[in-house]
């Protein structure tokens, strides 16, 4: 019999705890198959971030630490700086990176740390219960946007990948979304690049931003929150490119 | 053959800890510790090590985080304000059980406050300034050569025992130059431990965490923490004393404090008044067993130090009540003079004598 679908062997064979229709799934089987198919498992180390993907170390059959809410970048600058020759990636949520860790991202994006970050911008704090993150789109109701998210009141949405684009240190830059077959091809295939580029010794910092469906706290059936996805998000959080 | 040096502290701790092997020094700017950082954004490099100017204290504890998961010899420093910020680190760091070296050349606080000299952050240190269950074993140097000797103490302590090390100074240590010898350059490599994350090439992955969700979990993991805290509060208590024997005033003090309590107690002795001090340079563990010793009929405790009464509480908890504790507390900046604290001595030397020492 031929097998024409199996899980990476990068993921260990262990039911998630991510509610059903959640995109951490799919970002981490992305993942687990750039670092596979690319022969890096023995020399990678992958950072957990606080949200959500805290457990993701208990799906990767990788080296991992978790560390402090947005402090990924911070760590991996340190392990990167200290092992050239490993692949260091972080994995972080919205709340993780554009909030708490702005600060951290843009250091060493503005370094020109060449690790690679895996971003799932989900428009809202998972972990803790649906509050309003950055990223949290105008009008989306939240735990703490029950009316609405309002510029006046809360500011706008935050485009982490346009902002760090900008930066000289930053060398591959690209957002992607999770919610059609087309589309997850495509994140399959920049995720893959970003690690790659890592891999080759390539200037600067690999980040994929990836839209990603939270059915459960957006209040959505699993297949309308992908709908949502393409027919708003993706307004306000474009698809494409946006550096090397 | 070492070689003797004249150096300020600042420098003396960071020529140390590069000749201890040193892997990775992270830092932000904060007064009056920026010696340090220039003598390291120079001499690691020279070393073909890494030094990296963080841009927040956050982002320097988790460097040392960072490199300290991957079995890394990795070390910050920084003063008061900065060191409040590196608390979730340190923290994080004691949870994830990683050794590391945190320094703090302290200044007058709280907010702010002031570049002057100050201990006020004791109880930060010694206490676990950060949330949950943990401890920090804590070193205070009283001197130049102490500050090069405090290095691989600490990261002996952080490497046995798996967890974050504090050296606290004072802005006078981290600017006097005296001189000192400095340790020999080590030979540096050595084995990575089992934990460090190095890839998981031809062996089972492994995790660095301090999340522990399942049903008693973090209670389990917690209590064998502080098996080994009690092991360090058996082995590695540090302290000097003298003229304990006959004392009928016993001065307590530690860093730059302990140097003006040596010299008021030697004026003391002239005077007929016989003063003795204790020096704790393990500030966790505290020398309670030295203190508890030194509780003698009518003898009476001097606690002096830079802070409006921090250590006089270890001081007290090591006597429970067996004899009565003075403070000599400084604040803000303030250094104690050796006529205040001769004064303070006499003082409590006619309370001993007086039998009325006042309340224990």
């Amino acid at each position: 019999m031929k097998i024409v679908c199996q899980r990476p062997p990068v993921l260990f064979d262990a039911s998630t705890h991510y509610c059903p229709g959640c995109g951490h799934g799919i970002a981490h089987r992305l993942v687990a198959e750039a670092i596979g198919d690319l022969g890096l498992r023995g020399k990678t180390i992958g950072i957990a971030p606080v949200g959500c993907a805290v457990l993701a170390y208990f799906y990767f059959d990788i080296d991992m630490v978790e560390v402090a809410h947005g402090r990924a970048p911070a760590v991996a600058t340190a392990m990167k700086r200290l092992h050239p020759d490993k692949i260091i990636f972080s994995y972080q949520g919205d709340g993780d990176l554009a909030s708490i860790g702005a600060a951290e991202i843009l250091h060493a994006a503005q370094r020109g740390e060449p690790f690679t970050v895996i971003f799932v911008n989900n428009a809202v704090f998972g972990m803790t219960g649906g509050q309003m993150a950055p990223t949290t789109m105008d009008a989306q109701v939240t735990a703490t946007t029950p009316l609405g998210r309002k510029h006046k009141e809360h500011g706008h949405p935050l485009r982490v990948a346009e902002l760090l684009a900008t930066l000289p240190g930053t060398g591959y830059v690209e957002r992607c979304s999770l919610h059609s077959v087309a589309q997850v091809r495509r994140a399959a295939r920049a995720v893959r690049h970003a690690f790659e580029r890592q891999a080759q010794g390539a200037d600067g910092l690999s980040l994929v931003e990836l839209l990603s469906p939270c059915p459960t706290y957006w209040r959505m059936s699993p297949v309308d929150a992908m709908k949502w996805i393409e027919t708003d998000m993706t307004k306000m959080y474009p698809l494409g490119r946006l550096k090397g | 053959m070492s070689d003797r040096t004249l150096m300020c502290g600042n420098e003396a701790i960071a020529e140390a800890a590069i000749r201890h092997g040193l892997d990775a020094y992270f830092g932000y700017p904060i007064t009056p510790q920026n010696e340090i950082a220039a003598h390291m954004s120079r001499r690691m490099p020279e070393e073909g090590r890494v030094f990296l100017q963080s841009e927040s204290e956050l982002a320097a504890i988790n460097m040392v985080f960072g490199a300290a998961a991957t079995g890394d010899l990795a070390m910050t420093t920084s003063s008061s304000p900065g060191v409040s910020l590196m608390q979730e680190g340190l923290s994080y760091l004691a949870g994830a059980d990683l050794p590391a070296v945190i320094v703090n050349v302290m200044r007058g606080g709280p907010g702010l406050g002031n570049i002057a000299p100050a201990q006020g952050d004791y109880f930060q240190a010694v206490r676990g300034g950060g949330h949950g269950d943990y401890r920090t074993p804590t070193l205070a140097p009283a001197s130049v050569q102490e500050m090069a000797d405090a290095v691989p103490i600490a990261f002996d302590i952080a490497w046995r025992y798996r967890t974050p090390v504090m050296i606290i100074a004072d802005g006078i240590l981290g600017q006097m130059m005296e001189p000192l010898v400095l340790p020999e350059m080590s030979g540096r490599r050595r084995e990575r431990p089992l934990w460090a994350l190095t890839g998981a090439e031809g062996r089972q992955r492994r995790i660095v965490r301090s999340l522990y969700l399942g049903d008693g979990e973090l209670e389990r993991v917690v209590r064998e923490r502080f098996a080994r805290y009690a092991e360090i509060e058996r082995t590695e208590v540090r302290a000097e004393t003298r003229g304990i024997p006959d004392a009928e005033v016993v001065c307590v003090a530690y860093g730059i404090c302990a140097r003006i309590v040596r010299a008021a107690c030697a004026r003391a002795r002239t005077e007929g008044i016989r003063a003795g001090w204790i020096r704790p340079i393990t500030l966790w563990p505290f020398p309670a067993d030295a203190i508890r010793g030194a509780s003698g009929k009518g003898r009476v405790f001097l606690a002096v130090e830079m802070s409006m009464g921090q250590m006089v509480d270890d001081v007290r908890l090591s006597l429970l009540g067996r004899a009565p504790v003075r403070l000599l507390g400084r604040p803000g900046g303030g250094i104690p003079t050796e006529d205040e604290v001769l004064r303070e001595i006499r003082a409590a030397s006619d309370a001993a004598r007086a039998g009325k020492a006042g309340e224990p």
